[in-house]
């Protein structure tokens, strides 16, 4: 089943739900025939969108919006902030394109900042899906939960199978290693995998994780990684300040215990734009370069 | 109207000014805009609205946004005046011992959503009337708007979109009392021609005297709920009415009154003499 079969299956069963976009139907394209009235296009209005699912929430439905994640999280910030944060309404915002995956669009386009300003959000909790298969093997579980959200949406094809067992707050441990291990999330995870199994090849025991939700976090895999962990490298595809280093290192101040960390993030730079396998390249993301800088790191050890 | 009900809504809209008068001692209130809307809330809870304490949860009520926040003293006011809200609480003003504070907000009774930012619950009544029209409900959905709070781009979003979602169960009024927090709003960003800009929107448009209930009751009784478009009216008032010291003034937008001076203007609103204001005006925008 894909994202579109799910939301057509949830509303068709469920009329709490609504499938609500502002102008952006990539993932939605078929639904407007199939569920009539319950798909609500406002046009290109991030406010009104995010401030109509509002009012929808407050009579009990489970609004599910749609928009590009730059605008959605940036344009309507305050109406997400203001009306769904305060009122605790259980819309669910569901953003396209999310850091690389918006490739050659340019800076405008580039949400490598949603996850800091959408997890400062009180009651506001972040789902970051490795891929296709793992976003639908969790996806039906957030819509209906009672709390907002913000989706990454990721329907990148999958090199790996997933665990079914999903739990809001619990990542998902692909493997652990004595020597390295990768926490991740999002559309790196598919390099994250690949890398990990080429650091096995040079002899290091490494080991994978996939957060899911990075709010609520699984802060006890992050303690458990970093005390055992030779090095602990953080990879993700959003800016250094905000995403998961500075929730690993929240996590770390919080319980008082240390460890040698490599975050892998945007610092205070946007990405150059082009296509994914090229960005890769160009910023050091493949699998192969990914490697060589996790053991330039482990060398300094 | 009869005779009977006018009088009974203008001593209604008396008890209710008392209130928000009581309301700007002790950290004060925004006082202009609630005196300019009271007569608003008054005629929208004794005759248009079907909302009351017995049905205040039913999802048959018609729900009324107050989008321009700062003027919720008159909202509360209202409240307490048609039995929603225990008028005790009324002392707890600004006390955080309750939720009354400057800005509406869910934990008071009657009141549907919080607001208190500029611009967010025209688009937040365009969900709720949308729900309305999914259940086949015949309820309306009321929303106040302040015509400083036009200055803000979300609004006409808003109104750009709520036309062809065609919903007709929708009215939002604006409280034409022409000044903004410091100035009057044709001296900043002028806002007139409104009605065209309205038609032009394709909203159905109306205009009536925000303090003539016989008025209101004119233009409200000729509301369509399915007319195929929302409805705004121009509602128009003067900020401070009822109390001529104030009325109209720039700088009498946020007050915080000593006690005596609460007891003159109590005078004033019933003898409508002038009081001598010593107590300077918060401009806290």
């Amino acid at each position: 089943m894909n994202y579109e079969t799910l939301l057509e299956n949830l509303t068709k069963k469920d009329e709490r739900f609504i499938i609500m976009t502002a102008e952006n139907r990539a993932a939605i394209r078929n639904l407007p025939s199939k569920i009539g009235n319950r798909f609500i296009d406002t046009g290109i209005t991030e406010m009104t969108l995010v401030g109509m699912a509002a009012g929808l929430a407050l009579q009990g439905r489970i609004p599910i919006a749609h928009s590009l994640s730059t605008f959605l999280t940036m344009r309507a910030f305050e109406f997400i902030r203001t009306d769904i944060g305060i009122g605790n309404l259980p819309v669910k915002l569901v953003g396209g394109v999310p850091g690389l995956m918006s490739e050659a669009n340019g800076p405008t386009h580039q949400a490598l900042e949603d996850i800091s300003i959408m997890r400062g959000i009180p009651n506001m909790r972040v789902f970051c899906p490795a891929d296709e298969d793992d976003m639908m093997i969790c996806m039906e579980k957030i819509l209906n939960s009672p709390s907002p959200y913000y989706i990454r949406y990721n329907n990148r094809k999958p090199l790996y199978s997933h665990s079914s067992v999903f739990v809001e707050g619990k990542a998902e441990i692909i493997s652990m290693g004595k020597d390295i291990n990768i926490l991740t999330y999002g559309i790196l995870f598919s390099e994250a995998l690949e890398t990990s199994k080429l650091l096995e090849s040079k002899g290091f025991d490494t080991g994978l994780i996939n957060m899911r939700t990075l709010k609520p976090i699984d802060e006890g895999i992050i303690i458990n990684i970093l005390k055992k962990s030779k090095l602990t490298v953080i990879l993700e595809d959003h800016f250094l300040t905000g995403g998961l280093f500075s929730i690993v290192s929240e996590t770390a101040m919080k319980y008082n215990i240390s460890g040698k960390v490599f975050p892998i993030a945007f610092k205070e730079k946007w990405f150059k734009p082009a296509l994914y396998k090229d960005i890769l390249i160009y910023e050091e993301l493949t699998p192969l370069l990914l490697t060589n800088r996790i053991l330039k790191e482990i060398e300094k050890i | 109207m009869t005779v009977d009900k006018i009088n009974e809504l203008k001593k209604t809209a008396y008890k209710v000014r008392e209130h928000i008068i009581k309301m700007s001692a002790d950290g004060g209130c925004f006082i202009g805009a609630s005196l300019s809307c009271t007569d608003i809330l008054v005629y929208l809870y004794n005759c248009f609205l079907n909302v009351n304490k017995n049905n205040s949860k039913d999802p048959q009520r018609d729900f009324f946004f107050l989008s321009k926040g700062h003027d919720v003293p008159a909202l509360y006011g209202t409240l307490v005046e048609t039995g929603l809200l225990d008028k005790a609480r009324l002392n707890n003003h600004l006390k955080t011992n309750d939720f009354i504070y400057w800005h509406p907000n869910t934990n008071i009774p009657g009141v549907e959503f919080h607001s208190g930012s500029l611009g967010h619950l025209l688009s937040v009544a365009m969900g709720t009337a949308y729900d309305c029209k999914l259940k086949e409900q015949k309820n309306k959905v009321v929303v106040l708007l302040g015509d400083g709070e036009l200055n803000e781009g979300s609004i006409w979003e808003a109104l750009l979109v709520a036309p062809s979602l065609k919903l007709d169960n929708l009215i939002a009024i604006i409280d034409r009392n022409k000044f903004q927090a410091n100035t009057k709003t044709e001296n900043l960003i002028k806002l007139e021609p409104l009605s065209e800009k309205f038609e032009s929107f394709r909203w159905n448009v109306g205009k009536t005297d925000g303090h003539s209930f016989i008025d209101m009751e004119r233009v409200f009784s000729k509301i369509s709920g399915n007319s195929g478009k929302p409805t705004i009216i121009i509602a128009d008032t003067i900020r401070g009415k009822g109390l001529p010291s104030i009325e109209e003034k720039a700088d009498r937008w946020f007050v915080n009154f000593t006690y005596e001076e609460i007891e003159d203007l109590l005078i004033e609103l019933r003898t409508k003499e002038k009081t001598i204001l010593k107590s300077e005006t918060l401009m806290v925008r």
